[in-house]
């Protein structure tokens, strides 16, 4: 007999888990865009504050960066950052009703073949990300084409 | 994805095995099997058990989807091994591992312990204000077929722990309480005849709490009795949020006590009629 204390095996998921919706319903992968892209939005928070610190190195620092920011890859970096943006506060939306009870419908009976809140809401799942989608096609040409 | 065929079909197996006694980490094993139409993946894992791998190991018991037991995550999902049938799942490979986000005793066989600490954890039970009733009680708290209908969904929890293996923030956050334990929590506080909120906001108004939760709706999906825990979870922070802008349950409205002799007065009312003959 093993005189070792048999352990068992730590089955968390861990990020993966976080990351991976697999197939999962839709709104699955919509909390991990909302969380992909608070974290985003946290990182730009500090960014910004390290970039606008610049401006104590004097103007021409200052516009040098200016120009930098001007260029393509960073004009497509900000084009992302908005449409985190976006995603985030539309979804953030969607949340805020369904949290405060509304457009989930009212408890019942569950009857084979079983209805979920997350079903009865996604109208305006779609609604909410639909216009989400319209705001960030709008940005996108009013940035790259104005 | 039904399938029609009623011929049996070779499925492979792909069994996620585990010996703490003799592994530090899990490895898989195929094994072949013939399957009928109607067959459950339970059953599939019974035969072989008695055919091909007698040391196998799940849990299991009732093996009609009441005990809660034979959760296992099939072909990526969590669900009930006894009311999966193998052939609607589709695939010719079935993978069959232990319930993820708790730890693997052996096999298959998950360590429930964490989903059953956070249920007691919200204390999962009428908690009333009238202890002179509840200790020497006159007759019943009413509750109305509406108000029992507001929580009868929330009710029907077995407990088998799908919800927590199909959470994503359960993957991560150990601490947090989880869909099952929250949908309780809403459960019992929603009860007519509970003035417990306040009793159980230690255990719940936290930061491993609801507002953990942003609806991915994975334990909705999972939950094979109904209950819609990602439902009970948003209507607790409603709760929550009402309750801490003094807009809670009034005491008023709380269940009043029906004397006994009304209480048998009422179901003389609604009694067959004596025979006669």
């Amino acid at each position: 007999m093993n005189s070792n204390k048999p352990t068992a095996y730590n089955n968390r998921l861990g990020l993966k888990g976080w990351v991976y919706a697999g197939r999962y319903t839709f709104e699955r992968y919509l909390y991990l865009g909302h969380r992909l892209s608070g974290m985003g939005l946290i990182a730009y928070m500090v960014l910004h504050i390290i970039e606008t610190a610049n401006r104590m190195r004097g103007v021409e620092a200052w516009q040098g960066l200016m120009a930098l920011f001007a260029s393509w890859p960073f004009k497509i970096i900000e084009y992302l950052l908005f449409a985190a943006a976006v995603f985030h506060a539309m979804n953030g939306v969607r949340l805020l009703l369904t949290e405060l009870g509304f457009f989930l419908g009212k408890p019942k009976e569950p009857v084979y073949p079983y209805s979920s809140s997350v079903m009865r809401h996604r109208p305006l799942t779609f609604v909410i990300m639909g216009l989400a989608a319209l705001i960030i096609i709008l940005g996108g040409s009013s940035l790259f084409f104005p | 994805m039904s399938d029609k065929t009623t011929t049996p079909r070779e499925i492979t197996f792909r069994l996620r095995r585990f010996n703490p006694e003799t592994d530090s980490v899990p490895h898989w094993d195929s094994y072949a099997l013939n399957v009928p139409d109607g067959m459950t993946v339970l059953e599939a894992l019974h035969q072989l058990k008695a055919e091909q791998e007698p040391t196998l190991a799940w849990r299991s018991s009732c093996r009609m989807g009441v005990c809660g037991s034979c959760g296992m995550f099939i072909n990526d999902l969590p669900m009930l091994a006894c009311q999966t049938q193998v052939l609607h799942l589709g695939t010719d490979v079935v993978s069959v591992a232990p319930l993820p986000n708790y730890e693997n005793v052996k096999d298959l066989v998950p360590n429930l312990e964490p989903l059953i600490e956070k249920h007691a954890a919200i204390k999962p039970f009428i908690i009333h204000t009238n202890s002179k009733e509840i200790d020497e009680p006159t007759g019943e708290f009413l509750q109305t077929a509406e108000e029992r209908e507001s929580i009868s969904q929330f009710t029907h929890c077995i407990k088998c722990g799908l919800c927590l293996a199909a959470c994503p923030t359960v993957a991560t956050d150990p601490l947090f309480l989880g869909p099952q334990a929250l949908a309780q929590a809403y459960r019992y506080t929603a009860d007519n005849r509970d003035c417990g909120l306040h009793d159980r906001l230690e255990a719940i108004d936290i930061f491993h709490g609801p507002y953990q939760c942003h609806l991915a709706g994975a334990c909705s999906q999972a939950c094979p009795k109904g209950v819609d825990p990602a439902f009970a979870i948003q209507l607790l922070k409603r709760t929550l949020v009402l309750d801490s802008i003094g807009f809670g349950k009034k005491k008023s409205s709380l269940a009043k006590v029906m004397p006994l002799a009304d209480v048998v007065k009422a179901i003389e009312e609604f009694a067959p009629p004596k025979r006669t003959v």
